[in-house]
C-alpha cells in the first residue's frame, strides 16, 4: 500500500535527511520504523502523509503515483491513514469527545451518527471518564491515548504512529503497544517510528526498518 | 446516573451542532472586527435611510408641485388687470384636465406678500402681478400647450409657469443625492470587504496549527474554508444587528426630535424641506437587508479568502 523509490529529501538547502530510501508497506504488516533521534524518522512519516514532497525518487500510495494527486485526492487518501503525531497535535479548544470525533466530523458526517461509536473507543482507549476534559487538563498519557483514538475512530487501513510511547511509563507503553498489535490483527497495516529498542523486544517478530546516515535498512 | 450522562451527551450534542467552532477565535481581533462590521453597517443604513427621505420628500415636492400651475397676470399700461385676470381665469376653466382654478383677489395678494411688506400696503400702488393658480386633474393629462396658446391670444400680459423647470431641477437633486448615497454605500462595503479579508488572514495565520491538524485528519479545503464561513458570518451577523440597531434608534431619535420641532414655529417648514423623519415599513426593511447583506458579505469573503489561500498554500 506504500512504496518508495530511490527517495531523497532535503529541507531547504540542506544536506539530503533521507537518501535513496526504498521499501514498501504491505497490506496487513507491523513494522517498526528505527533510528538514532534525528535520524529521519519523522521525516518518512511525513512523506507518507503527503506534507512533504520528496525532492528526488517516487512514493506510491494505494497504488497511485503521488507527485500528481490533485488537493481531493490527497484528501481522500489521507482518509485512509490514521496519523498519531509525536506531539499529538490536539485541539485544544475542543474536549477529548470532539478531538476523537474530529475526523468524522470533518467528513460531514452527523453527530448522531458516530457518537456512540467515539464514545465506545474511547471508553476502550480508558478515557471514558474524561470525554469532556480539554487538552492542556490531560495527563501525558492520556494525550497519547485520545491522539490514538483520533487515528483510530476512521479504522484506518494505514496507521503511522510516531513515537507513540515516548511520553508513557512503561507499563502504559506495554498496553499502547497490545492495542497496536491487537488492531494489526483486525487488518490494519502499523507503521511505529519509535527509537525504544525495548518496546520492539516486545514484538520482536515484527519488520523493522532502520534509518541511519540518510539510509534505509530493512530486516523482516 | 443516567440522567447525568443523557445531560453530559445533549451538552456535547449542544456543542457540535452548530458546527464546532474549530476557527481559533482571538477575541480582541473578533471584537474589533464586530466593532468594524457594526459601525459600517451604522453608516451605510444610515446614508441608505437618508436617501430614501430625501426620495420620498423629493417625490412630495414634486407631485404637489407639478399637480399646481400658476398663472401671472403683469400689470400693463393700458389695460385692466382685474379684467385680464379675470379673462385668464376663464380660459383656463375652459381646458380639459383642469379640476380648480384660483384667482387670488388683491386682498388675498396683499396677505401673501405681508411677510415682506408690512400691513397697511396700498396694493393698487404697487405694480403686483395678480396670481392665478390652477390645480391640474391628477386623473387626466391637461392640454398644457392650448391653455397657453389662448393665453397668449387673448391675455399677452399673462405669464403661465407650469413648473416643469422647478420639478426637474427638484427631481435632478433629489436623483444626485441619492446615487452620491448609493456611491457612499459602495465605498463603505469596499471598505468592510477590506476589512474582513485582512481579519480572515489574520485568523487563519492564527489558525495554521488548526487548519494543518484539519487537513491530516482528511478535512477537504472546501470544509475548511466553510468552517472559516460560519465563524465570520457570526462575527458578521453580531456587528450588523448591532449597527442596524443604532441605526433604528438614530432614525426613530430624529422622528422624535422631528415631531417635537413641527409643534413649534417653523415646524412645517423643516417638515416641508425633510419631510417626515418616517421611514416607514420599507425603511426598515432597507436596514434589515443591509444589516443582513453586511453579515453575508462577511461570511462570503472570508470564504473566498480562505479557499484562495488554501489553494495557493501548496
Ligand atoms: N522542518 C524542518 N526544516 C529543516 N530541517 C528539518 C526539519 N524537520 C526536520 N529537520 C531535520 O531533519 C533531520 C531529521 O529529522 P526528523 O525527521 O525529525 O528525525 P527523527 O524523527 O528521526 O528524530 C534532522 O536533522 C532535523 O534537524
Ligand atoms: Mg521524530
Amino acid at each position: 500500500m506504500v512504496r518508495f523509490e530511490n527517495v531523497g529529501l532535503r529541507y531547504g538547502n540542506g544536506a539530503e535527511v533521507l537518501r535513496d530510501v526504498s521499501f514498501s508497506i504491505e497490506p496487513n504488516s507491523f513494522q517498526f520504523l528505527t533510528g538514532p533521534s534525528g535520524a529521519g524518522k519523522t521525516t518518512l512519516l511525513r512523506l507518507i502523509l503527503l506534507s512533504l514532497k520528496p525532492t528526488r525518487g517516487f512514493i506510491k500510495l494505494f497504488d497511485r503515483e503521488t507527485s500528481t494527486l490533485g488537493k481531493e485526492e490527497i484528501t481522500a487518501i489521507r482518509r485512509r491513514i490514521g496519523v498519531v503525531f509525536q506531539d499529538f497535535r490536539l485541539l485544544d479548544h475542543l474536549t477529548t469527545y470532539e478531538n476523537v470525533a474530529l475526523p468524522l466530523f470533518v467528513q460531514g458526517r452527523e453527530e448522531r451518527t458516530y457518537r456512540a461509536e467515539v464514545l465506545e473507543l474511547l471508553r476502550w482507549v480508558g478515557l471514558g471518564e474524561r470525554i469532556n476534559a480539554f487538552p492542556p487538563i490531560l495527563s501525558g498519557g492520556e494525550k497519547q491515548r485520545a491522539a490514538i483514538a483520533r487515528a483510530l475512530i476512521v479504522q484506518p487501513e494505514l496507521l503511522l504512529a510516531d513515537e507513540p510511547t515516548g511520553n508513557v511509563d512503561p507499563s502504559l507503553a506495554r498496553r499502547l503497544l497490545r492495542l497496536f498489535v491487537e488492531l494489526h490483527k483486525s487488518g490494519t497495516s502499523i507503521v511505529i517510528a519509535t527509537h525504544d529498542l525495548a518496546l520492539m523486544d516486545q514484538f520482536d517478530s515484527a519488520r523493522r526498518l532502520v534509518l541511519g546516515e540518510g539510509r534505509l535498512h530493512v530486516y523482516d | 446516573m443516567p440522567t447525568l450522562v443523557q445531560r453530559a451527551l445533549s451538552k456535547i450534542a449542544g456543542r457540535l451542532k452548530p458546527g464546532l467552532s474549530l476557527v481559533s477565535s482571538d477575541s480582541i481581533a473578533s471584537n474589533a472586527l464586530v466593532t468594524v462590521i457594526a459601525i459600517m453597517t451604522f453608516l451605510a443604513t444610515l446614508t441608505a435611510g437618508a436617501a430614501m427621505l430625501v426620495r420620498n420628500a423629493s417625490q412630495d415636492w414634486s407631485s404637489t408641485v407639478a399637480r399646481e400651475m400658476t398663472i401671472q397676470v403683469k400689470p400693463a399700461l393700458g389695460r385692466d388687470m382685474e379684467a385680464d385676470a379675470r379673462r385668464a381665469g376663464e380660459i383656463a376653466r375652459s381646458v380639459t384636465g383642469i379640476r380648480d382654478v384660483r384667482v387670488f383677489s388683491r386682498q388675498e395678494s396683499a396677505k401673501l406678500l405681508e411677510p415682506w411688506l408690512g400691513t397697511g400696503v396700498e396694493m393698487a400702488d404697487l405694480p403686483v402681478p395678480t396670481l392665478i393658480v390652477v390645480k391640474l386633474d391628477s386623473s387626466q393629462q391637461a392640454n398644457v400647450t392650448s391653455l397657453r396658446e389662448a393665453l397668449r391670444a387673448s391675455v399677452p400680459n399673462a405669464i403661465l409657469d407650469d413648473h416643469r423647470a422647478w420639478v426637474d431641477r427638484l427631481e435632478l437633486m433629489a436623483r444626485s443625492l441619492v446615487a452620491v448615497a448609493l456611491v457612499v454605500v459602495l465605498l463603505v462595503l469596499a471598505a468592510m470587504g477590506l476589512a474582513v479579508a485582512f481579519a480572515t488572514r489574520g485568523a487563519m495565520a492564527g489558525s495554521r496549527e488548526i487548519v494543518d491538524v484539519l487537513h491530516f485528519v482528511g478535512a477537504a479545503d472546501a470544509f475548511i474554508s466553510k468552517q472559516f464561513r460560519g465563524h465570520f458570518l457570526r462575527l458578521g451577523m453580531k456587528g450588523a444587528i448591532v449597527g442596524g440597531l443604532f441605526a433604528v434608534f438614530a432614525f426613530v431619535a430624529l422622528g422624535f426630535i422631528s415631531a417635537r420641532w413641527s409643534l413649534d414655529a417653523g415646524g412645517d417648514q423643516v417638515e416641508a424641506l425633510f419631510g417626515q423623519f418616517d421611514l416607514g415599513w420599507s425603511g426598515y426593511a432597507a436596514v434589515v437587508v443591509i444589516a443582513g447583506a453586511m453579515a453575508v458579505l462577511t461570511g462570503l469573503i472570508s470564504q473566498s479568502v480562505v479557499t484562495h489561500q488554501l489553494r495557493r498554500a501548496r
